[in-house]
């Protein structure tokens, strides 16, 4: 620790053309982070803000030195990151508290490891305790505390072994609402009356209203690969009011913010990255395979009957806050209305289109045909139904589709994608999918629309090529 | 859970080698009892005295230590190993899954000729024959807890030991070791439990007419039931009982108790074992003095001594570094010039195999399946409708449960030398009598999973099949079977080893100075061994545990996958 003395010029944090990608068998490499460039400069209160699955956390570890980057690097005080940065700290969105320890001995961890005595370090301990609200808790074991008071000993944890700069990995989103309130005042006190001998603060969050509040800066992340959005300055001073017209006005242009970045990703082509070699086969099939979003069906058709009832267009952040949804959960239903051509965001509104207005009306045979429809326009579902009809017996296993997605998803990603893809499918009446055998199949009435569409699209393709 | 796990990391390579290494392992440990000198140290008799049996006991107990002791470090390499080294991971596993398949009974008689070879004249051979093999019968299950605890740590757990800077030394302590100590300790039991199993035919084995008794309860019960002394026989049950009880309560439940607090769960689970021993433990001031003057300085000056920091850590490693990477060189070259021996011996010993000799191998391994599979099925037979009928009563549950729990901690092998008298007695010859053994030694497995499996199935499953007026037939169709499917298959796996490993002390039964065998594999490897046939002795161990593996890999693998997979209620 006395070894390096610390810098006062330049910035605290230095993220530089930082990329990483996750290497894939067949040499299909996943771009999570895409040329990230940041400077966290003392006294800064930063939220990292995003979709989930946006890298984000990814970012947060390669900070801290948990993880590397692909290319890129890190500068802590001038200095590359290396191994765990000793001058770092970190808050879990789980705790990550060992459950056989006190919380006592859960706060003296990281004591520990510096080789501190036992007298010296129980004093410490007992003083952050005592700062964090929980002294009478010392001999509790976690599971004896409730969700709020085990982040307390998280906060405790992370501020014991006094770090310089703190990372927080979305620290309240496992806490229930009145808890996170509770917890993200406190700490902002500790923060702003400068109890703590922090420097800076990094936060990890998907909750748009939840960095408005706390952060006086927010870095807007793209989805697929993460790219930096946005880099907004929040002057508002603290303590906010979550109701005053200001910060309203701020949490929307975020909102617009974050929405409309995903829009401009899907206008994108599938991003494969620079960096990927071995492109062998014609572009026309592999290249259209774009994730399909992970939204329920069930959801979406309640949405749509809400909004519906609400003259056909209704705001977003609205409507997230009356359903108590993060922006999200909402996000992947309003991907999949966009799909099926049921809605289109705009300007953060969600507006039903003709199909929308009329998917509202009918009846849930009409909506499957609707959703059938819709389906057999898109490329992962035209495959399937392909490979499915040109087989004499229309049936294949489930590890041939597996296969073919991994090379343009991660194992886990292709499997979550081919399993919804699977349920979508059953509700639309496409094909159908035998768990035990592990084969999707085609019923003999679902033969013949298959045949039609693999006519179609097999001259499709064929001209696309040419 | 475990199973499906390990098919997926093991390759073909991996197989072949684990293969070779295994028949090369076989082949040393004949080599050796191929040396062995003649004018073995018969053991002194075995007294029936009162006052002998607390000494026995002891003596039993202290190689069951030994050799768990032993297992428990064995443990902590293999698995570390296994865990941490990625290339060492892709043989090793496969190695442990094959391992601990293998009937290791069916090598007591070659262990024992090859020790007694080792050190002619003393006990020590026997001695060392029998912990080997308490080792080699215990260890596995053991392995495999803690390799599962390690690759299972929570990213996030071991995130925060990476970013608190901990040590090696002391993430094993606050994470690796705390977090897989349920496994641990839960495995050690049924270890430990498994150890009676071998150590009493061990002790009590007798290959021709040498007797290579040691001195303890298996060659106690066993003298007794030769003798006809009934009420000896029955004492030394008690005293085997007594012993087995008194490390349940003593040891194992106040360990099972206190590494309760090492689950991961953050609410209180439902079942929580309860101790009256470690209660007290807990509450004793000599302990909670021994704590803060011993034990936590200690842990501090190891703490210490294992440096700070991660930097230093990675600093001092470059000649340690160096010097184990040479002494990892030395090591290897050892293993693969020993293999490379051993199956050159192997290789030469099979030369000399006739076909004749082939033939009545696998005829002998094809009669010791079909007693297998035999009491198997008498098993499953009483034990599914008696089982569910527990099961689905708990009233009887509650009641019987301590009581068959008793009746099954009994190795079975400590009851075979009392019914083998009685049913020589009773007339009837091995050929039924060797199933019947097997039974014994399989029926407890599969009749208390079923009893599980059936007290497990909802209440609202069974009030649906009441509501819609299912009966009969049909209602063990539709909810009992599937319900019970997984547990059955489990307990049917385990009471399969359990057989597998009883057919040598089933088909080979000496019983006052006469020999009595049955055609079968376990029979064969007891002659071939006294006999000096090795070549023939090289082939039927080879072909049984070759069986064992194969049927365990196509037809109890696939069947417990489907059993999770589809039966699985949770």
């Amino acid at each position: 620790m006395t070894t390096t003395e610390p810098e006062r010029t330049g910035s605290l944090l230095k993220i530089l053309g930082v990329t990483k990608m996750y290497s894939q068998p067949d040499n299909y490499d996943i771009l999570v982070l895409d040329d990230i460039n940041l400077a966290v400069e003392r006294g800064q209160f930063v939220a990292l803000l995003g979709p989930s699955g946006s890298g984000k956390s990814t970012l947060l570890r390669i900070v801290t030195g948990l993880s590397e980057p692909s290319f890129g690097t890190v500068l802590y005080r001038g200095r590359p990151v290396s191994g765990p940065n000793p001058h770092a700290s970190m808050v879990f969105q789980s705790f990550a508290l060992y459950p056989w320890l006190t919380v006592q001995q859960n706060v003296e961890l990281g004591l520990t490891a510096k080789g501190i005595g036992l007298a010296a370090r129980r004093e410490k301990a007992i003083r952050l305790i005592d700062l964090i609200g929980l002294n009478g808790y010392e001999d509790a074991f976690p599971k004896e505390l409730s969700g709020g008071m085990r982040q307390r000993v998280g906060f405790a944890r992370a501020l014991a072994v006094d770090p310089e700069l703190l990372c927080m990995d979305e620290p309240f989103s496992a806490l229930d609402f009145l808890t996170a309130e509770n917890l993200r005042s406190e700490l902002l006190d500790l923060w702003i009356d400068a109890k703590i001998p922090l420097q800076a603060i990094l936060m990890v969050t998907h909750g748009i209203e939840e960095a408005v509040y706390m952060a006086d800066r927010i870095i807007i992340l793209s989805k697929n690969p993460a790219r930096i959005a946005e880099d907004l300055a929040i002057s508002l001073p603290y303590p906010r009011n979550r109701k005053s017209a200001e910060f309203v006005q701020l949490v929307d242009l975020v909102y617009k913010i974050v929405t409309g970045s995903d829009e401009d990703q899907k206008a994108r082509p599938i991003q494969l990255g620079p960096q990927h070699k071995n492109i062998q086969t014609p572009e026309g099939e592999r290249a259209r395979l774009s994730p399909i979003p992970y939204g329920h069906l069930s959801m979406l058709t309640g949405l749509l009957e809400l909004v519906s009832d609400r003259g056909g267009r209704d705001d977003l952040y609205r409507l997230g806050a009356e359903l108590l949804l993060e922006v999200d959960d909402l996000l992947p239903v309003t991907d999949t209305a966009e799909l099926f051509h049921l809605a289109q965001v705009d300007e953060g509104d969600l507006i039903l289109t003709e199909q929308g207005r009329r998917f509202a009306d009918v009846d849930v045979a009409e909506r499957k045909n609707i959703i059938r429809r819709e389906l057999i326009a898109i490329p992962i579902f035209r495959l399937i139904e392909r490979v499915l009809a040109s087989k004499s017996n229309h049936a294949m296993a489930l590890d041939f589709f597996l296969d073919i997605l991994e090379e343009h998803f991660s194992k886990e990603q292709a499997e979550r994608q081919l399993m919804l893809a699977i349920n979508w499918a059953r509700f639309a009446d496409l094909f159908h999918y035998d768990t035990d055998t592990e084969l999707l199949y085609l019923a003999d009435d679902q033969i013949d629309d298959a045949e039609v569409i693999e006519n179609g699209t097999g001259r499709d393709h064929s001209e696309r090529i040419e | 859970m475990i199973g499906s796990q390990q098919s997926e990391s093991s390759s073909g390579y991996a197989d072949i080698f684990i293969g070779i290494a295994i028949l090369a392992g076989i082949s040393l440990v004949i080599a050796w009892a191929t040396h062995q000198s003649h004018g073995l140290p018969e053991t002194g008799g075995i007294s029936l005295a009162y006052g002998k049996l607390p000494l026995y006991a002891a003596y039993s107990w202290l190689r069951m230590a030994v050799a768990y002791v032993i297992s428990l470090a064995f443990t902590m390499v293999y698995a570390y190993y296994a865990a941490y080294n990625k290339r060492a991971e892709k043989i090793l596993i496969p190695l442990l899954d094959i391992l601990q398949s293998i009937p290791i009974l069916s090598f007591l008689p070659v262990v024992l000729l090859a020790f007694i070879g080792l050190f002619p004249h003393s006990h020590l051979g026997v001695n060392l024959a029998s912990i080997i093999l308490i080792f080699t019968g215990q260890v596995w299950n053991m392995v495999f807890a803690l390799y599962h605890g390690l690759i299972t740590i929570p990213r996030d757990l071991r995130e925060s030991a990476l970013s608190l800077q901990l040590t090696p030394w002391q993430r094993f302590r606050t994470l690796e070791l705390p977090f897989s100590m349920g496994g641990l300790v839960w495995n050690s039991m049924m270890s430990w439990s498994g150890g009676w199993f071998f150590l009493m035919a061990a002790e009590m084995f007798s290959l021709g007419h040498h007797q290579y008794q040691l001195q303890g309860l298996g060659s106690y019960l066993q003298t007794a039931a030769n003798q006809g002394r009934w009420g000896k026989e029955v004492l030394g049950l008690a005293a085997l009982i007594a012993v087995i009880v008194a490390m349940d309560q003593l040891v194992w439940r106040p360990l099972l108790a206190w590494s309760d607090k090492f689950k991961m769960e953050m609410v209180e689970g439902e079942v929580q074992f309860h101790s009256a021993v470690l209660v007290m433990l807990r509450r004793s001031r000599i302990v909670g003095w021994l704590q803060t003057a011993v034990l936590i300085p200690v842990v501090e000056a190891v703490d210490g001594f294992f440096g700070v920091g991660i930097p230093q850590w990675r600093a001092r490693s470059t000649w340690i570094g160096s010097l184990t990477g040479l002494l990892r060189t030395l090591i290897t070259a050892a293993v693969i010039f020993a293999l490379f021996t051993a199956l050159e011996g192997g290789i030469r010993l099979a030369a000399s195999l006739n076909l004749q000799t082939v033939l009545i191998v696998s005829l002998a391994t094809g009669a010791t399946l079909l007693r297998v599979v035999a009491s198997l099925a008498i098993s499953v037979a009483w034990t599914v409708p008696v089982g569910v009928w527990i099961g689905l009563n708990p009233r009887y549950a509650k009641s019987l449960t301590p009581i068959s729990q008793i009746a099954a901690s009994v190795p079975a092998t400590a009851l075979f030398p009392g019914l083998v008298a009685l049913l020589f007695v009773l007339g009837g010859g091995l050929t039924i009598a060797s199933v019947l053994l097997m039974v014994l030694g399989t029926q407890w497995y599969i009749l208390f999973n079923v009893i599980a499996g059936a007290s497990a199935i909802p209440e609202d499953l069974k009030e649906a099949a009441r509501m819609f007026g299912l009966k009969g037939s049909h209602i063990w169709r539709t909810l009992i079977l599937p319900a019970i499917f997984p547990y059955l298959i489990t307990g049917i796996i385990t009471a399969g080893g359990g057989a597998w490993n009883a057919s040598i002390v089933a088909e080979y039964v000496s019983f006052r100075d006469h020999i009595y065998t049955t055609f079968g594999v376990g029979a064969l490897i007891a002659k071939d061994s006294t006999d000096g046939h090795f070549a023939a002795l090289l082939l039927a161990t080879s072909v049984l545990s070759l069986t064992v593996v194969i049927i365990n890999r196509l037809v109890w693998r696939p069947l417990y996958r489907q059993a999770t997979d589809r039966y699985s209620l949770s």
